[in-house]
């Protein structure tokens, strides 16, 4: 009997990636900012990074912005962002309304390269470490508790 | 029988218009029927088409977790079913396609969990109860015959 309550206390709609310990799918894709430039995945290895999947129709995108410029002015670790099928201009304009938290950001028009990343969710945010490997993810808006939480401790080790 | 379900849902409707309850019933039974924006045939071969529709009818839309990605229209149920028709039609085997979404998205995505060990009780439960329950059955018919 007691084998049906276990994981009745768990939040069903976020699940466990398969992704955590492996090596970060490859991907080239252009830059959003200047679309001539081709963003190599394999150029951003070599130290850690965030790696945050966002786009202008997610609300829980607009929800964590403030906290990824936060984190972005405090130089902690650089952003790596995913434009996730968003319309081009729109992007562009949300940068400029709301500021450029990102090092980098690599716009995936398709959705090929989020699917390799299984996404499915928008904002999704990936701890990569200096191998190239995928930490931790989280799914959901970022904020201040789950950075202290859930990445800090994490980035601290690796260093 | 004779109107077919969506007279039916109408004479429903206009008996208890007052309760809007029912008209979102209504609009469910309606939408329930509105097919897939790309419904149109993937493949011109039936059977990859046959293939297919068994397919996706066996993905989990993750965004929207208790439809397939076959009855969503979810941009991203459009875009796996956009993938598992190119894997299709480059060949791979269902087996393949199973584990490339696995791989991705986490055994989840798959309403037929893949044998292994991480799911081998799921597979193996039905079985372990089967046995559970007849050496019960034995034990219990057993003791009635001994003590008769």
């Amino acid at each position: 009997m007691p084998i049906f309550f276990i994981g009745l206390d768990r939040d069903k709609s976020v699940l466990p990636s398969p992704l955590i310990g492996k090596k970060i799918p490859e991907f080239t894709l252009p830059s959003l900012i200047n679309s001539e430039l081709q963003i190599d995945s394999s150029e951003m290895l070599s130290n850690t990074f965030l790696f945050n999947v966002w786009a202008t129709w997610c609300a829980g995108c607009l929800e964590e912005h403030e906290f990824l410029m936060k984190l972005s002015e405090s130089n902690e670790i650089p952003i790596v962002g995913l434009n996730w099928r968003d319309n081009h201009n729109d992007a562009l304009a949300w940068l400029r309304d709301y500021g450029n938290p990102y090092t980098i950001i690599a716009e995936d028009v398709s959705g090929r390269v989020a699917i390799d990343w299984g996404v499915y969710g928008a904002p999704e945010s990936f701890l990569v470490d200096s191998n190239g490997i995928i930490v931790h993810k989280h799914l959901g808006p970022l904020d201040d508790d789950i950075w202290e939480r859930d990445f800090r401790a994490i980035i601290n080790d690796a260093n | 029988m004779i109107y077919g379900k969506g007279t039916l849902g109408l004479l429903l409707m206009m008996r208890i218009n007052k309760n809007n309850v029912f008209l979102s019933l209504f609009l469910c039974m309606i939408m329930s029927h509105i097919h897939a924006i790309d419904s149109g045939l993937a493949f011109n071969d039936p059977e990859l088409q046959q293939r297919y529709e068994t397919l996706i009818s066996e993905i989990r839309c993750l965004v929207c977790q208790n439809q397939s990605i076959k009855s969503s229209n979810v941009f991203l149920a459009v875009d796996l079913r956009n993938e598992v028709r190119i894997m299709i039609s480059e060949g791979k085997s269902n087996k393949e396609i199973a584990d490339f979404l696995a791989d991705r998205y986490g055994e989840f995505i798959l309403y037929r969990p893949r044998f292994k060990s991480s799911t081998v009780f799921i597979w193996l439960a039905p079985f372990i109860f089967l046995i559970i329950g007849l050496f019960v059955v034995f034990k219990v018919v057993r003791k009635k015959i001994l003590t008769q």
